[in-house]
C-alpha cells in the first residue's frame, strides 16, 4: 500500500494542525500533547506517527520519555506555496473534466 | 506519475503559467468556460455577469455556508474568440492583490483531448507571490494566524 505521506497530507487534518501549533512553541511528550485534546490517546498517537512519518515532527529519547519537537526544515516545505496553488487548480480542472464528460447538449 | 496540471512560477517574475491537458474535445473544454451554469459548477462560484464578447465584462461572487459573500471578483474581457482564446483582466474585490491580465489559450490536441494554457501577468512580483500564497493560507484554516506566524518566523 502506498499511502501519501507528505506535509500537505499532514496539515490537511485539524487535529494535526493543532498538534503542530502546540509543539511549535515547546518540546513535549506524547502524554503532554494528548492531554490537550479530548480525542482518545491512541488517536493522538496515530496523528503523532503520521506527523513523524511526514518528518514534520522529530522524536527524541530522553530517559524513559520520548519527546516530540518540530522539524523546522520540513515546516519550510509547508510554506512552499506553489503546490497548494497547483492542487487548487488541479481540483478545479478535475471537476471541469468530470462535469463536461457527463455533459449532454440540450 | 505525470501531473495533469502544471504550474510554472519562476521566482522573481511577475507571471504564472498554468497548463492542463484535458480528456475532452476542445469544444467541450471551451464550453465549460463559456457557459455560466457550467462555470458555476466547476469553479464553485456564482456568476453574476458574463459577457462573452470583445470588450465585455464579468463578475463572480462566492458565498460561505451562512450565505455571506466571502469572495468576489470582476474584470473585463478584452478578447473573446470561441474555441481559441480569451483575454481578460481579473481583480479580487476588497483585496490588496491588484489587477492581473490573463491570456487563456485553448488548443485541440486530438479529437478527444485538448489543452488549456493560462498565462497570468501581475503588476509586481510581490503581488504575484501574495496571490500564490492564498490557497496555502486557506488550507490551514484553523488557528491559521498562529501557524502562519510560526511558519513566517521559520522562513526569515
Amino acid at each position: 500500500m502506498n499511502l501519501r505521506r507528505d506535509v500537505f497530507q499532514a496539515i490537511a487534518d485539524p487535529t494535526r494542525r493543532a498538534i503542530l501549533l502546540l509543539v511549535a512553541s515547546q518540546t513535549m511528550t506524547a502524554g503532554a500533547i494528548a492531554s490537550n485534546f479530548d480525542t482518545a490517546r491512541p488517536t493522538v498517537s496515530k496523528h503523532l506517527q503520521i506527523l513523524t512519518e511526514c518528518q514534520l515532527l522529530q522524536q527524541q529519547q530522553n530517559g524513559r520519555e520520548i519527546y516530540y519537537h518540530i522539524n523546522a526544515q520540513k515546516m519550510k516545505e509547508v510554506a512552499d506555496f506553489i503546490e497548494p496553488f497547483r492542487q487548487m487548480w488541479d481540483d478545479r480542472f478535475n471537476k471541469l473534466e468530470a462535469i463536461m464528460k457527463n455533459y449532454k447538449p440540450e | 506519475m505525470e501531473l495533469k496540471t502544471k504550474v510554472n512560477a519562476e521566482s522573481g517574475k511577475q507571471e504564472i503559467t498554468i497548463t492542463r491537458e484535458f480528456d475532452l474535445p476542445l469544444a467541450l473544454l471551451f464550453k465549460a468556460y463559456e457557459d455560466a451554469t457550467l462555470l458555476e459548477q466547476w469553479m464553485g462560484t456564482k456568476v453574476i455577469k458574463l459577457e462573452n464578447k470583445n470588450h465585455g465584462s464579468w463578475r463572480f461572487e462566492t458565498s460561505d455556508a451562512s450565505g455571506k459573500v466571502a469572495f468576489s471578483a470582476n474584470g473585463v474581457i478584452h478578447e473573446f474568440s470561441p474555441g481559441k482564446r480569451i483575454i481578460r483582466t481579473f481583480e479580487m474585490e476588497n483585496a490588496p492583490f491588484g489587477v492581473q491580465l490573463e491570456f487563456l489559450d485553448f488548443e485541440k490536441l486530438t479529437d478527444n483531448t485538448s489543452r488549456l494554457v493560462v498565462h497570468s501577468i501581475y503588476q509586481s512580483v510581490a503581488q504575484r507571490d501574495q496571490l500564490l500564497k492564498l490557497p496555502f493560507a486557506q488550507g490551514i484554516n484553523m488557528a491559521h494566524n498562529r501557524l502562519q506566524t510560526i511558519v513566517g518566523n521559520l522562513i526569515e
